[in-house]
């Protein structure tokens, strides 16, 4: 940094002295080349910088308000690259495998981090927690359980909880509210027509919606998540069957998923799923994620829409007092549970800037940092702003934010998640909306595969 | 100047010839050769580029038994073929066709072979996209025109099992039988016109003429743009990714997708150098008995 402050001021002195001493043709020139050395050297004194990773969805563009305070406060600029959730997963994971330097900082999808941790990717930021007074027991313990710690329950942190969110439903409360269509619906099944509290409920109403024409527009029951080519059925029917009481392995038995993971409460969960796409998906839903379901609902199409928590500032944008859309958690059946999404944020081990990318985490864990954070439209998971008496009322999705926070699940989280993540999305696919095969014998070829992967690593 | 004229002639013609292309062989050396040789070393491996710190056995040829005894990886075979088979019949029947119809001379010949050839000028991730519009169940063009000659109702081209693999075969078709159209169009206006006129004052029909002098004459150009397309279909990627990503479920997963999975996303380095291999035996074999073929029939 000095040395160019050095050759700005030589080539100053220069200039001045060409244009004051020269003949005219080399004032000309002069004059000419000012501007050219002028942004030549507006680039090499820029000030020092970090770059962050995530995917491009609301909450980033939240993030990137809330950065320009820190790029204030501490002169370090901030960069930002934000992929496509299709190919968040392929980008950043080639990225890091690739020991690529892009990123100081990635905000990484909570299954990462045991491919993170065991991988040497992300830093272990115990140390830097310590030294800096950063208390995991700040943040809400669901979080810092699902996107901080490796091995899981453990203390050895390699994230800080960035974005709390789970997978909730967003519903037309202004079609909700019609009184002909709650007495209709009240005499076809027998109870009100509202907030959903079983699955079974949700299958009610949304096949109650389903081609049902209202103000002369054709609409349909629910979007749901049916996308194949990432993460998004997973997400969807991990919802359902986590609902029904899934659990991915033998409580006892590490691993071993055979009769857990297939068990007839699951088949049940993921046959139910089927029933809910089959029932109630508007026509073309085949490949649906969190763009199509977005658009299905703000297009007026349906009635129910499943999706995270992250877009629901967006969603309540347009609706301030809250009379067309409504929000509720995932509805129980068997347990009351949700799919959980949401990120940490963690120090790239490739980066030669990981002391400028602590510093950014630092000022991020501040209390006062992080209720900004939620005030923008970011999910903070301090516990300060979460248990804060106002939040509640801050938002329409405040509160079920919270409950589901409290009884969410996540997929699996170890290093070979993508192998394991792989044959759940073919296999849930080719059944639910193709239609092939059956529950049990989709759900037994998962468990298959997944064992040829334990295997594979010695894990079983 | 002597010195110099004296050097130039010791390098022999064939020397001159050889540093010529030198560059060249060694550029392929370096990028097909190599990486093929390196794939096959890999192949016998249980390596995975994303756990550098894991130990990398040899396992033999365990990677290939696998591969050629998983029912999946024959199902994506079988749906490779049967893409391959439709492609490349429609392409050579519609293609062969509209060479015909262009070869003869009317107003609009240029204009119209313009248009015909224009979709395969596009990228075929583009293609994938707009046609993933057209053949949308509630607003997409295809599913109207379809619609508007007998009303099957709402249908999902592309989220039903028994539609979607035809879906990608009519795209396909829609873009590349242009391609087979001018190769076949070349070897149209390649006869010599006399072969007609002597078959005409033999008195031979016009269907004679196509099966005994059209038809012989194009032949080669035939399996020409057969072999070109079968090699392009047979490692089929983009399209149908952005068409489909290989749903539903995986009744469009082609091979190509299915090796990208295992090789970029399950990273299963040394399983999907043995599946790469086993591919490129099968194009490299094919191929090889193809052009002896193609060869035997110009010869004809």
């Amino acid at each position: 940094m000095q040395n160019n402050h050095f050759l700005i001021k030589t080539i100053v002195i220069i200039f001045i002295r060409l244009i004051n001493g020269g003949n005219k043709m080399k004032k000309i020139i002069s004059l000419i080349l000012l501007p050219f050395f002028a942004l030549m050297f507006s680039t090499n004194v820029k000030a020092e910088s970090l770059t962050l990773g995530w995917a491009a969805w609301d909450p980033a563009n939240a993030l990137v308000e809330l950065s320009k305070e820190f790029t204030a406060e501490t002169g370090i600029e901030m960069n930002f690259e934000f992929v496509d959730w299709t190919s968040y997963a392929d980008r950043m994971l080639n990225e890091l495998n690739n020991k690529g330097k892009t990123f100081d900082l990635l905000v990484g999808d909570s299954q990462w981090i045991g491919g993170g941790a065991v991988n040497g990717h992300y830093v272990k930021l115990n140390d830097f927690f310590d030294r800096e007074g950063i208390s995991m027991n700040d943040f809400s313990d669901a979080t810092v359980y699902a996107y901080s710690t490796w091995p899981k329950g453990s203390e050895n942190y390699y994230a800080l909880p960035l974005m709390g969110d789970a997978l909730a439903w967003a519903y037309r409360k202004d079609w909700f509210d019609r009184p002909e269509l709650q007495s209709e619906f009240k005499s076809k099944h027998g109870y009100d027509l509202g907030v959903p509290k079983t699955w079974t409920e949700l299958h009610d109403m949304c096949s109650f919606f389903q081609g049902r024409e209202i103000d002369g527009v054709v609409r349909y029951g629910a979007a749901l998540n049916t996308e194949r080519g990432s993460e998004g059925i997973t997400m969807g029917v991990t919802a359902a069957m986590y609902a029904w009481g899934m659990e991915y392995e033998d409580p006892s038995n590490p691993y071993h998923s055979d009769g857990f993971f297939n068990a007839p409460n699951v088949v049940e969960a993921v046959e139910f799923y089927k029933k809910m796409y089959e029932d109630c998906s508007p026509p073309g839903h085949s490949n649906a994620y969190m763009g199509e379901n977005l658009d299905a609902y703000s297009s007026g199409q349906v009635a129910f829409q499943m999706n995270w928590y992250a877009f629901w500032p967006g969603v309540a944008k347009g609706d301030k007092d809250g009379r067309v859309t409504g929000f509720f958690a995932n509805p129980c059946q068997e347990i009351c549970a949700a799919t959980l999404g949401g990120q940490g944020i963690s120090v790239v081990n490739y980066s030669d800037k990981k002391e400028l990318a602590q510093q950014y985490i630092k000022w991020f864990a501040k209390p006062d940092i992080q209720q900004k954070w939620w005030d923008l439209g970011g999910y903070s998971c301090h516990k300060d702003v979460l248990g804060s008496p106002d939040f509640v009322k801050s938002a329409v999705y405040a509160q079920g934010f919270l409950d589901s926070m409290g009884i969410v699940k996540d997929f699996w989280q170890e290093p070979s998640f993508v192998e394991l993540l792989i044959p759940m999305q073919e296999n849930m696919h080719d059944y639910i909306v193709n239609g092939k095969g059956s529950a049990k014998g989709a759900l037994d070829n998962i468990i298959e595969e997944w064992e040829e992967v334990f295997e594979s690593e010695g894990k079983l | 100047m002597k010195k110099l004229v004296i050097k130039s002639k010791g390098l022999s013609d064939k020397a001159i010839g050889w540093l010529f292309i030198a560059p060249t062989i060694i550029l392929l050396l370096l990028i097909n050769v190599y990486p093929l040789i390196y794939a096959i070393r890999m192949s016998f491996t249980n390596f995975y580029a994303n756990k550098l710190t894991q130990v990398v056995k040899n396992v033999g040829l365990k990677n290939y038994y696998k591969i050629l005894g998983k029912e999946a990886i024959w199902e994506k075979m079988q749906i490779t073929a049967h893409f391959m088979f439709w492609t490349l019949s429609l392409q050579i029947i519609i293609g062969l066709s509209l060479a015909l119809l262009l070869n003869k001379k009317f107003k609009g010949n240029e204009l119209l072979t313009t248009t015909i050839v224009l979709p395969m000028m596009l990228s075929p991730a583009v293609v994938g996209v707009f046609w993933g519009y057209l053949y949308n169940p509630q607003v997409g063009l295809f599913t109207y025109i379809v619609n508007f000659f007998y009303d099957f109702g709402s249908f999902d081209m592309l989220g039903s099992g028994t539609l979607a693999p035809w879906a990608i075969v009519i795209v396909d078709t829609w873009m590349w039988t242009p391609f087979t159209m001018l190769i076949c169009l070349a070897g149209l206006r390649s006869i010599p016109g006399y072969l007609y006129e002597a078959a005409e004052v033999d008195r031979a029909s016009k269907w004679q003429q196509f099966v005994y002098i059209t038809l012989p004459s194009v032949l080669p150009f035939l399996l020409l743009a057969l072999l070109f397309r079968g090699i392009e279909n047979f490692k089929m990627f983009d399209m149908v990714m952005e068409l489909t990503g290989g749903g539903p479920g995986s009744m469009t997963e082609l091979t190509s997708m299915n090796l990208k999975r295992e090789a970029f996303e399950k990273w299963k380095t040394g399983y999907s150098s043995a599946y790469a291999v086993i591919l490129f035996v099968t194009i490299f074999g094919f191929g090889n008995v193809y052009v002896k073929v193609m060869n035997k029939v110009k010869d004809r």
